[in-house]
């Protein structure tokens, strides 16, 4: 049984959006870092990189397979999880407390189009 | 029409004890039981055992076996000890390559060919193809054996332990038939993880009691994503990645096991002699990265700005904390210590050329 947590919204894709006002801690559910494996390198964006809803913006890796990471939201990354460099096992140990990007979220209307709690855990059938 | 899915005599032991199971070279195969790097380790430093049993297996017997086998095959069996084991290729006559294999010598006129999951059909046509000419009989006895691999510096402990089978007599590369519960098995110190270990032959029967055994004394169950990690560090080639039809033994600096002067000679000789000489176009490299990224299957190889080659498998590696790839490139940028570039998504990380072997091999001579 993979952990929700309410409040944050999540995508088709299995990242989420923890919303901060102005920001959004983007990074990938506790589902899909299950799914995943042991993660042996997250390639991130930089500081000041423009990311898309919808699109690639970097990825996660096991040891097996290369993951893209899709941003759920449009926006400029204010900061990057840089413990994430140097241990991207982190991931494993809690994928919501360990955000992967920051980012300034430019339309925060995009946000209605994603999933809640309750509807992502009906999506991945838990 | 979509064929149906193979599975092992082991398959519903794999299921049982949730391994996750992905289809590989036409059979439902264990990739994790645990996890990778969990299983990769247990090889390294202890003992794993691997379900091998998708391997094929072919006995070629007749008054000219041995010239037969030799004939088609990259190394020299000619006048060898029965119990010895040799590593080559088939190849098509332009040096591309059939398949790579193992040729255990059972006895005078009696070879009993070890080949690739995947190209079972594809090699048993070939060799069948190739017999025609010569007094052998040829037999697919794929189905009747099933396969597993003991691997590991405890591997020689294990046999005695768990099967009673004294195995210190057996070198690197010899193989001896063991009467095992009412059946003779063959047993050879050989294996794909450059560590010691042993691979055993026996009817599924056999194999599911042993595969209880193990399991019942803790040994680790090992799926074929550890088995790639671990072959992939010892410096050693799987078929369609670093083997092709495209690519020749001589391409994949595997040369040491084409005997281009052996009595004879063999399909596809003359052609790796001329790439020898010449030099192929393309060549197989390692490569390491200073960064953490990982090179994959696929990803370009660059100099400059020029695209050279691509990557064949690439890691995180676990025993070598770093990335690390086998890339088929131009001859001419393939030079240890050349500075070349991989392209991984949308950006382009700095790597060298290095030896292929990132991982030195524990294997007991």
């Amino acid at each position: 049984m993979s952990k929700i947590i309410e409040g944050l919204c999540y995508s088709e894709s299995h990242e989420y959006v923890k919303v901060e006002g102005e920001f959004g801690y983007i990074g990938i559910t506790d589902y899909a870092q299950h799914e995943l494996g042991n993660v042996v390198y997250v390639d991130m964006p930089e500081v000041d990189d423009e990311v898309t809803a919808g699109e690639e913006f970097g990825a996660v890796e096991s040891v097996k397979a290369a993951s893209d990471l899709v941003s759920p939201v449009s926006g400029t990354v204010v900061e990057v999880n840089e413990a994430l460099e140097d241990e991207p096992g982190l991931i494993n140990k809690d994928a919501f407390e360990n955000w992967i990007i920051k980012v300034q979220l430019s339309d925060k209307s995009e946000l209605e189009g994603l999933m809640d709690a309750a509807a992502y855990k009906a999506m991945i059938g838990e | 029409m979509a064929e149906e899915i193979k599975v092992t005599c082991l398959h519903d032991k794999h299921v049982a004890q949730g391994a996750l199971m992905t289809p590989f070279a036409g059979f439902d195969m264990p990739i994790q039981y645990c996890d990778i790097t969990t299983e990769h380790n247990a090889v390294r430093h202890n003992v794993g055992v691997f379900d091998v049993s998708h391997m094929g297996e072919v006995h070629i017997t007749g008054a000219e076996a041995e010239k037969f086998v030799n004939y088609i095959f990259t190394n020299d069996i000619a006048g060898a000890p029965v119990g010895k084991v040799f590593y080559g290729m088939m190849l098509y006559p332009d040096g591309g390559t059939v398949d790579d294999l193992l040729v255990y010598k059972m006895g005078e006129n009696d070879l009993f060919l070890v080949i690739n999951a995947a190209n079972i059909d594809k090699d048993v046509a070939w060799i069948k193809e190739q017999a025609q000419q010569f007094n052998v009989n040829v037999d697919n006895q794929s189905d009747h054996y099933a396969q597993l691999a003991i691997q590991g510096p405890a591997g020689e402990k294990t046999m005695k332990d768990v099967f009673g089978i004294d195995c210190s007599d057996l070198t690197f590369y010899t193989f001896k038939l063991v009467n095992y519960d009412g059946e003779e098995i063959i047993v050879s110190r050989t294996g794909y993880t450059g560590e010691d270990g042993f691979e055993v032959y026996a009817t599924p029967a056999i194999i599911v009691k042993m595969w209880d055994m193990l399991m019942a004394a803790g040994v680790q169950p090992c799926g074929l994503g550890c088995r790639d990690t671990l072959r992939f560090e010892a410096g050693l080639p799987l078929y369609g990645d670093e083997l092709t039809a495209e690519i020749s033994p001589i391409m994949a600096t595997l040369g040491m096991f084409c005997k281009l002067d052996k009595e004879g000679g063999f399909i596809g000789r003359d052609a790796c002699a001329q790439q020898k000489a010449e030099g192929s176009a393309k060549k197989l490299v390692g490569l390491e990265l200073k960064d953490k990224a990982i090179p994959r299957h696929g990803y370009e190889v660059l100099d400059g700005e020029n695209v050279v080659g691509y990557i064949t498998t690439g890691y995180r590696g676990i025993s070598v904390d770093k990335s690390l790839a086998f890339a088929l490139v131009d001859r001419a940028v393939g030079a240890l210590g050349n500075e070349l570039s991989v392209r991984i998504r949308k950006k382009v990380f700095p790597a060298t050329v290095v030896k292929k072997r990132f991982y030195t091999p524990n294997y007991k001579k």
